[in-house]
């Protein structure tokens, strides 16, 4: 391989039985199918990375590259990440929270407003430094926009395989990059196993079945920009929606990394994962205090980008929450609706269903005592509103339609009054 | 009566790099001991020490997870396929 090594990325290794495998395009053991992990060289690592190394270099999520699964410098999405963490005091006035609330705003990320650009950006790195030529994914929308996106800007061969009734911003947001968009008549979970059969047949890159170990740990990038725009600490709640779960579980290994690395004082706080109660596979299995997942067959939900019945790390996910202290919960989908509203209109951030999810399982743990009044919390927000408007659109009713006379808009709309945003 | 056994990646080096194999029997059960008895050490990768389908393995009858009908005594009849696919993908 002529790119230079990376000694900080030693191998991939089994999460269940430990076997190291070497870094290719592989994903699960041999012998037990556990999921294969990026493993790294921390005492290396500690040696170079420094707060004040990171703070020197450009505010994109690649400042922490160290702990990035690539042999060489990344070649895609170099101006992913780093996206703001908005503090939010109208929305912690709603929701009851005295102490600081903020918003990881990833609706605003760089090329496909989601967070699946930070995944992409790794795995697409990694394919080509692997030599792979044709890239593809499973997704409920946002990952396929991404990989759509990136494979078009670094002239990779690109397939997405969907479910065929997303929302057509999510379908538009693939077509326009010139990949081919195969629409699956079936749920995500059908989309997902005809990808891990074909990627078996044919060796082709897919992001998040082969490349998946390199992939997945793109999401660590949420974690660690998360105790950098803090200040170096983890806040003492985090709140995540959970499909697969892997984000969760990878923001979780951020905050514990950093902490490894002494970039931040030990503890990650508490973790909280949030589902559509029409696909709470994860919230299922929390809350009947069982480890085991049990697969929900056929989703029933308008949040779109959740509606994973199998998800891959469902079990690590509900280790990861029970660990840190965390819980979990579910959201309708009028809640979920009635969440993007408030986080809309008390911060500005329009986010897709998923987001609505978050706020409105943090209204339910903060309520409920899960989350207490005075302690800090940070919802991600992983997706942006523009691209579900169909949830919404009944919600937010019409525009009020006038001529173009001063004395319409006299008549007819200021004798209306001047709007309710203000009084919140 | 024998069945297609569609074999993932990860398992063909016990298959001689067969993706489709052929086993007997009249239920998932049994097919997964026939098929051990063809390629011995297969069930262990299958299955955990309690000789149930391990946690990141998902088993299909045609098109249906076998979690989701009668696990390993789901009955198979001639014509059935059974894929045997990593669980750990996606999300």
């Amino acid at each position: 391989m002529s790119q230079p090594r990376n000694p900080y990325f030693t191998s991939l290794r089994c999460r269940e039985c430990g076997r190291d495998y070497p870094k290719e395009a592989v994903h699960v053991c041999e012998y037990d199918f556990g999921p294969l992990e990026a493993a790294y060289d921390y005492d290396a690592i500690r040696t170079v990375l420094t707060r004040h190394e990171i703070e020197a270099r450009p505010p994109t999520m690649w400042r922490y590259r160290e702990l990035l699964p690539l042999d060489g410098e990344p070649t895609v999405g170099l101006q992913t990440g780093f996206t703001p963490l908005v503090p939010a005091p109208r929305l912690a006035r709603r929701l009851g929270l005295t102490g600081d609330l903020f918003i990881k705003n990833d609706a605003v990320n760089f090329p496909t407003l989601s967070f699946k650009d930070r995944v992409v950006a790794v795995a697409l790195s990694r394919a080509k430094e692997l030599g792979l030529e044709t890239v593809a994914c499973a997704s409920t929308g946002n990952l396929a926009n991404s990989v759509a996106a990136n494979a078009a800007a670094s002239g990779l061969n690109c397939l997405v395989f969907i479910p065929q009734d997303l929302e057509r911003g999510k379908v538009v947001g693939s077509l326009i990059f010139g990949a081919r968009v195969i629409g699956i008549r079936g749920s995500y979970d059908i989309v997902n196993r005809l990808c891990s059969e074909i990627a078996g047949k044919y060796g082709w890159g897919f992001v998040n079945v082969n490349l998946r170990p390199y992939y997945a740990e793109g999401s660590k990038t949420v974690g660690y920009e998360i105790c950098e725009q803090l200040g170096w600490r983890a806040p003492q709640h985090t709140v995540i929606c959970m499909a697969s779960g892997s984000l969760l579980t990878k923001v979780h290994k951020a905050y514990s990394e950093f902490a490894k690395l002494g970039l931040i004082t030990p503890g990650t706080g508490s973790i909280h994962g949030a589902q559509a109660a029409g696909c709470g596979p994860i919230v299922d299995a929390m809350k009947l205090g069982r480890e085991t997942v049990k697969p929900v067959a056929k989703p029933n939900t308008i949040v779109k980008s959740l509606a994973i019945g199998t998800p891959a790390d469902g079990y690590y996910a509900i280790r990861v929450m029970k660990e840190t202290g965390g819980t979990a919960e579910a959201a309708t989908d009028p809640e979920a609706i009635a969440g993007i509203e408030l986080l809309a209109e008390t911060t500005g951030i329009f986010a897709e269903t998923a987001g609505g999810v978050t706020v409105a399982c943090a209204k339910k743990l903060i309520a409920s005592g899960a989350i207490p009044r005075d302690e800090s919390v940070v919802l991600c927000i992983t997706g942006n509103g523009l691209k579900t408007i169909e949830a919404v659109t009944d919600a937010v009713g019409e525009p009020e339609i006038i001529g173009g006379s001063l004395r319409e808009f006299d008549e007819q709309i200021l004798a209306r009054g001047t709007g309710a945003a203000a009084t919140v | 009566m024998s069945t297609s056994i569609r074999i993932p990646t990860p398992l063909r080096k016990l298959t001689n790099g067969a993706e489709i194999v052929q086993a007997d029997g009249a239920n998932v059960g049994e097919l997964l001991t026939s098929l051990d008895a063809k390629f011995p050490g297969l069930r262990e990768r299958i299955c955990d020490e309690a000789g149930q389908v391990r946690r990141f393995v998902n088993v299909y009858l045609n098109d249906e997870d076998i979690r989701f009908l009668n696990e390993q005594a789901t009955a198979v009849k001639t014509g059935d396929e059974i894929s045997i696919v990593p669980a750990i993908a996606g999300g």
